[in-house]
C-alpha cells in the first residue's frame, strides 16, 4: 500500500500509528523483513530514506551466479507490497527518536518533502520542462538528469521527486506550469508522525568503501580506475552508457582489463574483514566483459577466491573462460600508464618481485560498510570495531549488511529471521 | 446475479491526445452488460477516485473496467474489495505511450483492449476462498541447532509446536564439537555453541512437544491439514499439523571415497569429525599407537571442490581446521600445525579468525594442491604438493593427518546402484557418469513422450510425503532442497514445508541457528495465510484455487504431472485428486489440462477463449495483420510497461493477453487463435534451465515443451511453423520488445496471411 494517512493503518488512532513492527530501510533485507511478517498477519510500518524503495539492489546490473537482473525479484516483492493491506510505507522518511523497550517502543517518523503529491502520474511532463541538470549520484555522476525525476524504472512509490536542494529554485516553476495534474508543491513542509510499535528491524544497509581512501590504487587520480559499483551501472542499461561498458576518460572499447580484488578489504588499514561477495561480483563483472567483447583479456587479481557453497560452480564456469585469467597476488599499487592506461602491480608471490601488467581500465573490488554511523539505531545497540550490530543487542534486531557483509540471498535469509526475532524480543503473540 | 459492468475511461497521461476516447466510450455502451461508462481527466486524481467510487456504489456495479494505466500503478486506488472483479484495461504503457498517436490502427488496438477488458471481467468472478478448519500446528524435524532454534523461535511466537528427532536426545552434531569459531566480538576466541542451553529452553518450553527416537511414517494431505505419523519404540502418534520445518542437517562426505587422500590407509589418517571427537575427549593422539603427534596436518577441500566427490564448497571447512588447529595448540603447545589449502575462506568478520591463526608462529599456512598422500606404516604421513607459492613442489610430514570433508545435505540421495557391466565398446564416459553424480529429481521426458513426475520415488524418505510426485522435498542440484536461492531463498517446491539449516545450504552452527528464525518466520506464515484463505508464495494473498470438472476428466494425468509443486494426487484411475492447499495458483495445470476443466473463479479457459474472440480480426484485404502475444505477467509484462515508459515504439498489429505463467498457457488457445484467423502467436517467458528465473520454476520449461504440441497443431491446420514464436526475456530486456514484435510481423508478411481468416 501506499504512503498512508494516519487513518488508513489498521489498528491506528488519531495522528499516532500503531503497528506490530517497524522496519527501518527499504532495500532487500528491509522490504523481506516487512512483507515476511505481514504475510503472516503482522502489520507493519516500513520507513526508507530514499525517495523509492528497493535500496543498493536497484543499481546492480545482474546478480550472480544465474546473472539474472534484480528487477525480476524486485517486481515480486513490489507486487506484494501493493497488494498487502498491512504494510504501510514511507518513503523520503528517517527515524527521530525512539523511546521505550522491546514490546512498546514509540517511534517519531520524519517525512521529508516530495515536493510531488499523490496527483502525480509519472506522465513525465515536467522532466523536459525542468532546466536544471544534475549529475546523477545513482550513477556516480557519469551521467545527468533533471532535479525532478523518477527515481527509476520500478520505482515504488511511482512518482516524481524533487532534489531538496532545487525546490526552491525559480527555475522548478517551469516544471509547476508543465503539470497537468497540479501535482509539484515546491512548499511543501515536512512532518512528523509518532507511531508505536512492538518490535524494530534495523535494516539500513551499507555503502561501498570509500574508494579515495586507496591512494595507492589510484582511484580519483586516474579517471580509468572505477569501482565494482561504478561497474555495475556502467553494465547496466539504465545506466550512465545505457549497458555499454567503456573506458570514462575517452568511451574507448576493452580490449584488456583488470580486477583488483581485496581493494581495501582484508587489510588493517582499511577495512579488516572480507565482505564475502567481492570475489562473486568480480567474476560476475568478468562475464558482463565477455558478452560485449569476446575478445577482451581479463586479468583477475586474488588473495584468496571465495565462492562458498554451490558459488564454486559459478567459479568454475567464470574460470573454465580461457580469455579470463585469475592471478594470485596482491595489487599493491595502481599507476597511470600511456594513453590512459592503467599500471597494475601485483606481488609476484613466487619470486616476491612486482608484477606489472598494463590494462584499459581497473576495477576496484571495494568492500562493503555497514550504514550504522550514519543511521545508527536511537536506542544504544552494540556494535563491533567495523560498525556491525553485534549479534545480542538492545532489542532492536539488525536483519542484511547492518549485521555482516552479505550478498542478496543471505540479506534476505537474515531478514526473514530477522522479522521473527524483533516480533519475539516483543514478546511473541 | 446480473453483471453490471463499469467501465472508466481515463483521458490522462497522453491517453485523450492519442485516442478518441470518445467512440472508446460509445464501444462499452454498446454492450448490453455495461452500466456505466465515462472518461475522466485523469481516473487516479482524488476527485475522479471519488467519483468512481459512488458511481460503484449508487449504480451497484459489480465488474469495473480501468482503462487507465498499468495495473502495476495506483494498485489501491483501483482496487474495490474482493467482491468486484477489476481489469486495468492498460492504455497508457501499452497504448498511447508506445504506439503513433490519432492513427487508426491505435485506434483498433485500444478498442480490442476494451472489448477484452470487458471479456475479461465477465469471465471473472468473486473468489470463493478455500476455508477449513486448518491446523496452526508446526512440525519441525531434526533436532539439532537448527531444528530446536526453529521450535523454540515458533513457539516463543505462540505456536504449537512438534519436534521429531531420530535419536535419543536433542543436539545433533552440536554434541561433538566441544567449541565453535567466534560470532561474537573480536571474533578472535572459540566460543560454546550454547546448544544445552538451548536443549534446556526446548525441553521446558509449554508449546513444544518433543518426540526423541522418533521418524516420521507418513506425511498425508495437504499444508494447514498434514496428516502425521510419528513412528518409535511407543508405536508413535498420529498429529494435525499445519506447516513444517525440515532441520535434518548433514552427514560428513564418506571419507572412505578419499584413498587418494590417504584415508584407510593408515589409521593416522583422520576426518575433521574424528579430530572433533578426539578434541572433546582432550586427547589429542596418533590413533595408531596412542602418541602424542608432533606435526598435525590438514588437508582442506578433501573431497570439495572436486568434480570427482562433492563439486561445491562446504563454507565451513576452513574455519573448522583453523578451529582445530586452535585445538591442537591449546592441547599440543609443542605441536606443530600444517594447514594445506587452496583457497582459505573465512568470510565476514572470520577474517579475524583466520589473521589471528596466521600470528600463531606454530601454524603454518600452505597453499597448493595436493598431489599424494602416502604412508608406510608406521612412519609419517608425507603429503606432496605442487603448484605452491614457493613456485615448488613441496613435501610436508604429518604424524596425523585431518581431512577436511565436506558437507552432504540429508536430502541428498545416495548414487543410483550401479548399472549393469558395459559390453566392451561401450563409452567409458558413460561409465563414469554414473559415480557419485547428484541424483536428478527432475522432469524428463520419458519413452511414451509423456514426462515423468519430479523426483517421483526418488525422495529421500524422510518426511514420507503420500504425494503423488515424491515422498520428500524435490531438489536442485547436489540435493538441496530449495527452488529460488537468490531472491527467495526459503521457497521449496512443497508448500508448507520450508528446509533449514545444513540441508538446505553448507552452513556453520551460527548460521544454521540464524536460518531456523526465518525458517519458522515462513512456516508461520504458511499456516497464517491458509487460514485466512489466501495463497503464498509468490501470489500471495490470492484467494481464488483452481477447481476441476471432473465428469470431463480423461485421466490423462498431464496436470498431477506437470504441477511443479506435487499440489495433485490421484486415485487408481488417475483421476486428480486436488488439494487447494498446496496450490501455489500459477494456472500450470489449467494450462495442462487438453480437456480445459481446470478453472480458477479470476482465470480460467472461457475467460481466455472470450478474450481472444473479443479480438476484432480484419480480413485479408483490409491488410491489417493480427498477432496474439501470450506474455508473463511476472517478467514480461512489466518488461511490456517498461517499453512504453521508455515512450519505445512496437507494431500496432500486436494484442497482448497477459497471463500468470507462461506455464499456464493452454495450447488450444493458440489453436483457437491461429482457427479464428490470427496470423501468428508471440509466447513471452521467462528463461528457464539450470538458472531458470520462472517464479513457478518450471513454468517457462513446460512452455517450451508445450511448442512441440503447438507445432503439432500447426501441422495439422496445415500452418506454417513460424506462426508461433516463444522467446524467453527477462526485464531489463525492454529493448529487445520492439524488435521481437517488428520481426515477427515481417514474418508473417513473409509467410502471408493466415488462410483461416476468411473462414
Amino acid at each position: 500500500m501506499n504512503q498512508p494517512d494516519a487513518s488508513a493503518i489498521p489498528g491506528s488512532t488519531g495522528d499516532s500509528l500503531s503497528a506490530d513492527l517497524l522496519v527501518v530501510g527499504g532495500g532487500i533485507a528491509g522490504m523481506t523483513a516487512a512483507l515476511e511478517a505481514a504475510e503472516a498477519g503482522k502489520t507493519v510500518i516500513l520507513v526508507e530514506r530514499e525517495a523509492s524503495l528497493g535500496g543498493r539492489v536497484v543499481s546492480s546490473n545482474q546478480y550472480f551466479p544465474k546473472l539474472c537482473p534484480p528487477t525480476c525479484g524486485l517486481e515480486i516483492n513490489l507486487k506484494r507490497i501493493k497488494a498487502n493491506p498491512r504494510v504501510s510505507v514511507f518513503t523520503l522518511a528517517e527515524i527521530e527518536g525512539i523511546s521505550g523497550e522491546a514490546g512498546n517502543w514509540s517511534v517519531t517518523i520524519k517525512q521529508k518533502p516530495r515536493y510531488v503529491n499523490m496527483r502525480c502520474t509519472a506522465c513525465g511532463e515536467c522532466e523536459p520542462a525542468c532546466e536544471i541538470e544534475v549529475d546523477d549520484p545513482a550513477n556516480f555522476g557519469l551521467s545527468k538528469r533533471k532535479a525532478i525525476h523518477l527515481p527509476h524504472l520500478v520505482a515504488y512509490p511511482f512518482r516524481y521527486v524533487v532534489d531538496p536542494e532545487h525546490a526552491s529554485d525559480p527555475r522548478m516553476k517551469a516544471c509547476v506550469d508543465a503539470c497537468p495534474y497540479d501535482a509539484i508543491e515546491l512548499d511543501m513542509q515536512p512532518t512528523t508522525v509518532s507511531a508505536t510499535v512492538t518490535g524494530i528491524v534495523w535494516a539500513t544497509g551499507w555503502r561501498p568503501y570509500d574508494a579515495t581512501k586507496l591512494t595507492n590504487l589510484a582511484f580519483g587520480q586516474a579517471p580509468n580506475v572505477i569501482t565494482n559499483v561504478m561497474m555495475e551501472r556502467l553494465a547496466s542499461r539504465t545506466g550512465p552508457t545505457e549497458g555499454k561498458i567503456q573506458r570514462p576518460s575517452d568511451q574507448k572499447a576493452i580490449a584488456k582489463i583488470g580486477f583488483v580484488q581485496c581493494a581495501g578489504s582484508r587489510d588493517e588499514n582499511h577495512l579488516p574483514y572480507c565482505s564475502a561477495i567481492c570475489c562473486l561480483a568480480s567474476m560476475k563483472q568478468a562475464t558482463y566483459v565477455r558478452e560485449q567483447y569476446p575478445d577482451a583479456e581479463i586479468h583477475l587479481f586474488y588473495i584468496d577466491v571465495r565462492s562458498p557453497g554451490r558459488m564454486e560452480d559459478f567459479y568454475e564456469k567464470v574460470k573454465a573462460d580461457e580469455k579470463i585469467h585469475f592471478h594470485r597476488g596482491k595489487v599493491g599499487k595502481i599507476t597511470e600508464g600511456s594513453n590512459g592506461n592503467v599500471i597494475l602491480h601485483a606481488e609476484n608471490t613466487v619470486t616476491g618481485e612486482m608484477k606489472e601488467t598494463e590494462v584499459d581500465m581497473a576495477v576496484l573490488a571495494t568492500g562493503m560498510v555497514p550504514n550504522t554511523d550514519i543511521d545508527p539505531p536511537p536506542v544504544e545497540t552494540p556494535r563491533d570495531d567495523y560498525g556491525f550490530l553485534a549479534p545480542n543487542g538492545s532489542g532492536i534486531i539488525g536483519a542484511g549488511t547492518v549485521m555482516r557483509p552479505y550478498d542478496v540471498a543471505s540479506s534476505v535469509q537474515d531478514a526473514t529471521g530477522a522479522a521473527l526475532r524483533a516480533l519475539n524480543a516483543a514478546g511473541g503473540r | 446475479m446480473d453483471k453490471k459492468i463499469g467501465v472508466f475511461i481515463c483521458d490522462g497521461c497522453d491517453i485523450a491526445k492519442s485516442l478518441d476516447t470518445a467512440k472508446l466510450v460509445e464501444l462499452a455502451n454498446n454492450d448490453p452488460e455495461v452500466a456505466h461508462c465515462q472518461t475522466y481527466p485523469a481516473c487516479c486524481s482524488p476527485e475522479s477516485l471519488a467519483t468512481i467510487r459512488s458511481q460503484v456504489n449508487d449504480n451497484e456495479l459489480n465488474r469495473v473496467v480501468i482503462a487507465a494505466c498499468s495495473e502495476r500503478v495506483f494498485t489501491d486506488e483501483f482496487n474495490f474489495g474482493n467482491e468486484i472483479p477489476v481489469d486495468r484495461t492498460n492504455l497508457r504503457e501499452r497504448v498511447a505511450w508506445c504506439h503513433e498517436p490519432n492513427d487508426e490502427d491505435t485506434q483498433m488496438l485500444a478498442e480490442d483492449y476494451i472489448r477484452m477488458g470487458l471479456a475479461k471481467v465477465k469471465n471473472m468472478a468473486p473468489p470463493e476462498p478455500f476455508m477449513e478448519d486448518t491446523s496452526k500446528e508446526i512440525m519441525v524435524v531434526g533436532g539439532g541447532v537448527s531444528g530446536m532454534t526453529a521450535a523454540k523461535a515458533a513457539a516463543d511466537a505462540g505456536y504449537q509446536v512438534t519436534l521429531v528427532e531420530k535419536e535419543p536426545q536433542l543436539g545433533g552434531w552440536a554434541r561433538k564439537w566441544p567449541k565453535v569459531f567466534p560470532k561474537n566480538p573480536p571474533y578472535v576466541d572459540l566460543e560454546d555453541s550454547g546448544y544445552q542451553d538451548l536443549i534446556r529452553e526446548v525441553e521446558k518450553h509449554p508449546k513444544i512437544t518433543i518426540h526423541c527416537s522418533t521418524t516420521v511414517k507418513r506425511t498425508k494431505g495437504q499444508p494447514g491439514m498434514f496428516e502425521v505419523d510419528l513412528q518409535n519404540g511407543n508405536g508413535g502418534a498420529h498429529l494435525k499439523i499445519g506447516s513444517i520445518i525440515q532441520a535434518t542437517g548433514w552427514r560428513p562426505y564418506d571419507a572412505k571415497k578419499l584413498t587418494h587422500l590417504g584415508y584407510g590407509a593408515s589409521p593416522d589418517v583422520i576426518t575433521n569429525v574424528q579430530m572433533e571427537e578426539m578434541a572433546a575427549a582432550g586427547a589429542i593422539k596418533r590413533p595408531s599407537d596412542g602418541q602424542t603427534p608432533k606435526r598435525v596436518a590438514f588437508i582442506q577441500c578433501a573431497g570439495s571442490r572436486d568434480q570427482d566427490h562433492l563439486p561445491y564448497c562446504s563454507a565451513v571447512c576452513c574455519r573448522v581446521s583453523l578451529k582445530q588447529a586452535k585445538y591442537v595448540r591449546e592441547q599440543l603447545p609443542d605441536t606443530d600445525v600444517y594447514i594445506l589449502y587452496k583457497d582459505i575462506r573465512s568470510p565476514q568478520q572470520f577474517e579475524n579468525f583466520y589473521a589471528a591463526a596466521q600470528d600463531d608462529e606454530k601454524i603454518f599456512l600452505t597453499k597448493g594442491e595436493v598431489d599424494s598422500v602416502t604412508s608406510n606404516g608406521n612412519g609419517p604421513i608425507a603429503v606432496e604438493l605442487s603448484e605452491t607459492l614457493f613456485g615448488k613442489n613441496i613435501r610436508v610430514e604429518a604424524d596425523l593427518l585431518v581431512l577436511a570433508t565436506g558437507m552432504v545435505p540429508s536430502t541428498k540421495v545416495d548414487e543410483v546402484p550401479a548399472p549393469p557391466p558395459l559390453a566392451e565398446g561401450e563409452g567409458v564416459e558413460s561409465a563414469e557418469s554414473t559415480t557419485e553424480l547428484p541424483v536428478i529429481q527432475d522432469e524428463g521426458v520419458m519413452e511414451d513422450g509423456k514426462r515423468a513426475a519430479a523426483g517421483a520415488e526418488k525422495g529421500a524418505k524422510i518426511l514420507n510425503l503420500s504425494y503423488r510426485q515424491g515422498t520428500d522435498l524435490p531438489t536442485l542440484k547436489y540435493g538441496f532442497p530449495d527452488s529460488h536461492f537468490i531472491c527467495f531463498p526459503y521457497e521449496t517446491r512443497r508448500t508448507g514445508i520450508y528446509a533449514t539449516g545444513a540441508t538446505r545450504a553448507p552452513m556453520d552452527l551460527a548460521s544454521s541457528a540464524n536460518d531456523a528464525s526465518g525458517a519458522a518466520m515462513k512456516a508461520i506464515q504458511a499456516v497464517e495465510s491458509i487460514a485466512r484463505g489466501e495463497a503464498v508464495h509468490p501470489r500471495a494473498g490470492d484467494m481464488t484455487y483452481p477447481e476441476f470438472f471432473m465428469q470431463r476428466c480423461t485421466q490423462c494425468k498431464r496436470c498431477t504431472e506437470e504441477c511443479p509443486f506435487g499440489t495433485l494426487d490421484e486415485d487408481e484411475k488417475g483421476t486428480p485428486l486436488p488439494n487447494p492447499l498446496r496450490c501455489r495458483r500459477c494456472g500450470i495445470c489449467m494450462g495442462s489440462c487438453p480437456e480445459r476443466i481446470i478453472s480458477f473463479k479470476n482465470y480460467n479457459v472461457g475467460m481466455m477463449s472470450a478474450i481472444i474472440k473479443a479480438i476484432d480480426v480484419p480480413d485479408e484485404f483490409e491488410e491489417k495483420p493480427r498477432v496474439l502475444v501470450f506474455a508473463c505477467e511476472n517478467d514480461a509484462g512489466p518488461t511490456i510497461d517498461m517499453v512504453g515508459l521508455k515512450r519505445l515504439k512496437y507494431n500496432s498489429m500486436v494484442r497482448i493477453v497477459p497471463l500468470r505463467c507462461l506455464g499456464s498457457m493452454n495450447v488450444i488457445w493458440i489453436n483457437d487463435a491461429l482457427a479464428s484467423g490470427f496470423d501468428g502467436v508471440i509466447l513471452l517467458g521467462c528463461k528457464k534451465g539450470d538458472d531458470y528465473q520462472c517464479h513457478f520454476v518450471k513454468g517457462s520449461e513446460l512452455a517450451s515443451y508445450r511448442m512441440d504440441n503447438v507445432r503439432e497443431k500447426l501441422t495439422q491446420l496445415v500452418l506454417e511453423e513460424d506462426r508461433v514464436e516463444l522467446h524467453e526475456i527477462s526485464m531489463m530486456e525492454y529493448e529487445r520488445i520492439p524488435a521481437i514484435m517488428d520481426e515477427f510481423l515481417e514474418t508473417v508478411e513473409r509467410v502471408g496471411y493466415n488462410p483461416y481468416k476468411d473462414m
